[in-house]
């Protein structure tokens, strides 16, 4: 069983990462180099479930998306499925919980490239998309690796917004965090620690290689 | 949108032979037990969501696709009952359970009652907190009945669940604690009882249990019910420490 929820974390941890890292560096994008209407409310929304307690989150999540929700409820209608309980909720819950990590990460490693090198670019006939890809991506990219790896630390770790949207359901929802919750809360305290033990290390790893790729290069 | 859309076409083509129970964290190891003879008995397949009944209650307002819902307290599942969300017919008390005083296992201070609480030589006492968890709202009940709630106030420690007053005695935080007679297993042998709370001291402690409203397989799902407040179900209960509700 503990098997099971670790490849159900890795998996989820892993899909969440992957969504993030493309919807994370987009936002970030945005947000560093356009000025348009709402940009400040825009960044306050995308930072909320940074911010707001996770359960709370995920209670905004089923109200969005569960099979009364807002959207959940058009989706039943046309498919007979509903994404609460299931894996798919897990990512979602993932991915919301630590996109801000990325967006953040990826403002900041966007407005650390300086803009001379996109200009000189767009004056030499480049677009927009060309310029991104071939400048600012490369220039950009130790920073987006770091806010990538946080992410997934972040993802991996996550317990409120799972546990409200996806259920803790062993074997088809339980991810480590919600593993440890349920063994610390019926005693079984050799096993929540072996649990914990597992989700610490690997989360050490990864915050330890965070800091090794945000190091700024030493000049030589 | 491939992953969701793929996934939904999978699970509307299989036939499901399986429900989802969301029940109380606190009944998880009765319920896992219950669960295996219910899949042994029928060959459908159990899924236990375990939470706080109050988390369990918000999914199923949100409509997430549940079968059977097994509160800790009456106060969620009346909720549901009035919004509408279960199927008030199938509503039964399938447990019941007592509040009782608790020691660290070894320790050489010993309260031996309810009453024994007085003594000016306690110094910390852990009972959940009465404003959101409903053993500490039991608890106080007991202590007001015994008329020294105000006595002991300042000694008080408020946890957020049972699960964490337990885990102060175990660890000696505290010198006693009040939590259900169902909880003291969990602590593997490591706290004792000392003393029973009375019947007639507080409200009387009951764990309902209804099919939902919107479930797919409302025939399963009453089978389940059955087997909780049969034979099997009802002896499981009681080794755990529930009272059984006959």
């Amino acid at each position: 069983m503990i098997w099971h929820t670790l490849k159900l974390s890795l998996l989820v941890g892993a899909i969440a990462t992957i969504l993030i890292g493309f919807i994370g560096t987009a936002f970030g994008y945005l947000l560093a180099r356009r000025n348009f209407r709402g940009k400040d409310v825009l960044d306050a929304v995308l930072t909320l479930p940074m911010i707001l307690p996770p359960t709370v989150t995920g209670y905004y999540l089923i109200l969005i998306l569960g099979r009364r929700g807002l959207l959940g409820s058009p989706l039943y209608e046309l498919t007979g499925w509903t994404v609460t309980f299931t894996w798919v909720a897990a990512v979602i819950a993932a991915t919301v919980i630590a996109l801000p990590l990325m967006i953040k990460s990826a403002r900041a490693a966007v407005e650390s490239v300086d803009t001379e090198y996109e200009i000189a670019s767009r004056i030499m006939g480049k677009s927009e998309g060309e310029t991104f890809f071939r400048i600012t991506l490369p220039l950009a990219g130790r920073g987006l690796l770091a806010g990538i790896v946080l992410s997934f630390a972040r993802a991996f770790g996550e317990f409120g917004a799972t546990l409200m949207l996806a259920g803790n359901i062993p074997g088809r929802t339980q991810t480590m965090p919600l593993a440890i919750y349920e063994a610390v809360a019926s005693g079984e305290d050799e096993r929540a620690m072996w649990l914990a033990l597992i989700l610490t290390s690997i989360s050490i790893t990864v915050v330890y290689l965070t800091n090794r790729l945000s190091r700024p290069r030493k000049s030589a | 949108m491939i992953v969701v859309s793929l996934s939904a076409t999978g699970l509307r083509a299989q036939k499901k032979a399986e429900i989802l129970v969301s029940a109380a964290i606190s009944l998880k190891d009765a319920f896992g037990e219950i669960s295996s003879v219910y899949e042994k008995q029928t060959g459908i397949r159990v899924h236990l969501n375990l939470a706080a009944s109050g988390l369990l209650q918000k999914q199923i307002e949100a409509g997430a696709p549940v079968d059977v819902f097994a509160s800790a307290g009456l106060k969620q599942m009346d909720a549901l009952q009035a919004g509408g969300f279960i199927i008030p017919g199938t509503r039964r008390n399938f447990a019941g359970n007592q509040l009782v005083l608790i020691l660290p296992a070894k320790s050489s201070y010993a309260v031996v009652t309810f009453e024994g609480l007085r003594d000016p030589n306690l110094s910390r006492l852990a009972i959940g907190n009465p404003k959101t968890v409903p053993a500490g709202q039991y608890a106080k009940q007991v202590l007001k009945k015994l008329k020294i709630w105000e006595l002991l106030e300042p000694k008080l420690v408020l946890a957020e669940n049972v699960r964490q007053v337990l885990e102060y005695v175990v660890r000696w935080e505290v010198d006693a604690g009040i939590v259900y007679a169902s909880d003291v297993p969990a602590s593997r042998g490591r706290v004792s009882i000392s003393d029973i709370a009375p019947e007639d001291s507080h409200d009387p402690i009951l764990y309902p249990v209804a099919v939902v409203k919107e479930t797919e397989s409302p025939a399963e799902a009453e089978s389940f019910i059955d087997l909780l407040l049969d034979d099997p179900g009802q002896t499981i209960l009681r080794k755990y420490g529930f009272l059984p509700t006959r």
